[in-house]
């Protein structure tokens, strides 16, 4: 098992997680040519080693998290939450 | 190398078992060969020996970087089918399965190939109806398929549990001509024919780097030598995005995802055919070996790994399944269980297709579905290298169908390799 450190739940299990995928994709414009488009679309790197992943922790607070994880050990360097400005933004709304 | 027949096995039955010869040869590696394949796999094994067989290329080497028969080649569950409904993948898999009919003779080796029939459940009229169709297809390529009603799958396999109230087992989609092999006779048994036409099988040989020259292959370094090949084919599912940027030729269509199959101890016969169970999205596979182990598999992990170990929630899915459907399982004990690297491309099909370099060919993303593909696999491949142009079963199955919106897409999950189960 998997665990995963959730800046806004603590460490929980990968099973209440759900993967995304490559987080180190950039969306080319919408006027790129085709080709630019197939890349970010299907085309990956599909690293050995450390990789930047998106995770959804979908049976938690159900935020998007960028997680820094080896995909040969799957050992975790770093969680960081895709968009840290939100939680400022829930606070300030209280 | 001694051939197997009837004669050679009474007349060492005799002598204590000493006349039989070497399976094939531990050559050290020349360093000239007309084609290397990198990946001694049943894919590698077969294309070596089709390219000798059908192509009379025989100055070949296949590079291995451990043993043969050590990766996914012994990591699977031997399932062989071709219920596929894809323009392309239809024709390749039914040839593959045309192939496995055979291939105990060609190889002179025993795969224990099984013809004991496919059997996926289906539990709602909206399955039925999707099962008819892809079975309709089926048949109107030549393919033998039928749908078994409750009666018939009650006579057929009468310990399913047919009193689910959740998922009612309302019939089955069938396939009677596949099947099972066994997995490591495959391996040996391509092994030594192709040994036997002349090909050099190099284990504990891994590839460390690949020069390039004016847009070609140049040579290949390795952990047993330099090796200089006139046309490279890479047949290394699992690892080819590894073997793709060490050639220097950036992404693929491809993620590397891992797979567990399971192991019991021996029972008695219990399940006489493959019986697939799939609801609610999820994925379940069982048949007994002919030790009498259940051997069964379920989903992916569904996050990417190079691991070949599996994580325990989905060994917990694939026993909830077990149990769901053959309750009877409750008390049986895991004897083992493992996980492959899959190859999961971006349409849940594979490639065979030339590449950016002139001399390299591609064989790739074999997604769940590479073991029943070896013999195909082999001969597509083959005739690839041999005569530089794609088959007509095969010419979709390339790196540009991306770009160009022709997708083989059987599932119709879109681009996410991990929805391709």
């Amino acid at each position: 098992m998997i665990r995963i450190n959730c800046p806004y739940c603590g460490e929980r299990d990968h099973s209440e997680f759900s993967y995304g995928g490559d987080a180190s994709i950039k969306y080319p414009s919408l006027e790129a040519s085709a080709k630019e488009w197939t890349e970010a679309i299907f085309f990956r790197k599909n690293i050995r080693g450390f990789q930047l992943e998106t995770w959804h922790h979908s049976n938690g607070c159900r935020m998007w998290l960028e997680v820094e994880r080896s995909t040969l050990t799957h050992e975790i360097k770093s969680v960081r939450p895709c968009h840290p400005d939100l939680q400022k933004v829930v606070e300030n709304n209280k | 190398m001694t051939r197997f027949n009837a004669w050679n096995v009474i007349k060492n039955g005799l002598n204590g078992q000493s006349g039989w010869s070497r399976q094939w040869r531990d050559p050290e590696p020349k360093s000239n060969y007309d084609v290397i394949i990198v990946g001694g796999g049943l894919h590698g094994l077969a294309t070596a020996f089709y390219l000798a067989k059908n192509h009379n290329i025989k100055n070949v080497a296949v590079l291995e970087k451990g043993w043969i028969g050590g990766g996914n080649a012994g990591r699977n569950t031997t399932i062989v089918r071709s219920n596929y409904m894809m323009p392309g993948n239809h024709e390749f898999y039914e040839h593959s399965l045309k192939l496995w009919e055979n291939l105990s003779h060609e190889l002179n080796y025993n795969v224990m190939f099984s013809q004991r029939a496919h059997v996926s459940l289906f539990h709602s009229p909206g399955a039925r109806d999707s099962a008819a169709r892809r079975y309709n297809v089926m048949r109107l390529h030549g393919t033998d398929a039928e749908l078994w009603d409750l009666k018939t799958l009650k006579k057929k396999i009468p310990h399913l549990n047919y009193d689910d109230s959740r998922f009612p087992i309302l019939g089955a989609a069938v396939q009677r001509r596949a099947g099972n092999a066994r997995h490591d006779a495959v391996a040996w048994g391509y092994a030594r024919a192709a040994d036997s036409l002349g090909v050099d099988i190099l284990q504990n040989c891994e590839v460390t780097g690949i020069t390039r020259k004016n847009g070609s292959i140049e040579s290949i370094q390795t952990s047993r030598g330099t090796i200089k090949g006139k046309k490279v084919g890479f047949a290394v599912a699992g690892n080819t995005s590894v073997l793709w940027q060490m050639a220097e030729l950036g992404n693929l269509p491809i993620e590397s995802h891992k797979l567990q199959a399971f192991v019991t101890e021996s029972i008695k016969p219990l399940l006489d055919q493959v019986v697939v169970y799939g609801v609610g999205g999820a994925h379940f596979y069982i048949s007994q070996s002919d030790k009498g182990s259940m051997v069964f598999g379920g989903d992916l992990d569904w996050y990417k790994s190079y691991a070949q170990r599996g994580n325990l929630p989905i060994v917990q899915d694939s026993a909830e399944a077990a149990m769901a459907i053959l309750p009877c399982l409750g008390r049986i004990r895991l004897l083992r269980h493992w996980a492959g690297v899959m190859d999961m491309t971006m349409d849940g099909s594979f490639f065979i297709c030339k590449t950016p370099i002139s001399n390299l060919y591609l064989n790739a993303g074999w997604n769940y579905g590479g073991f029943k593909a070896s013999p195909a696999s082999g001969w597509y491949f083959a005739d690839l290298i041999a005569n530089e142009n794609p088959h007509n079963y095969v010419h979709n199955h390339n790196l540009e169908r991306f770009e160009k919106g022709i997708n083989i897409d059987e599932r119709g999950a879109g681009p996410d390799p991990k929805l391709h189960g």
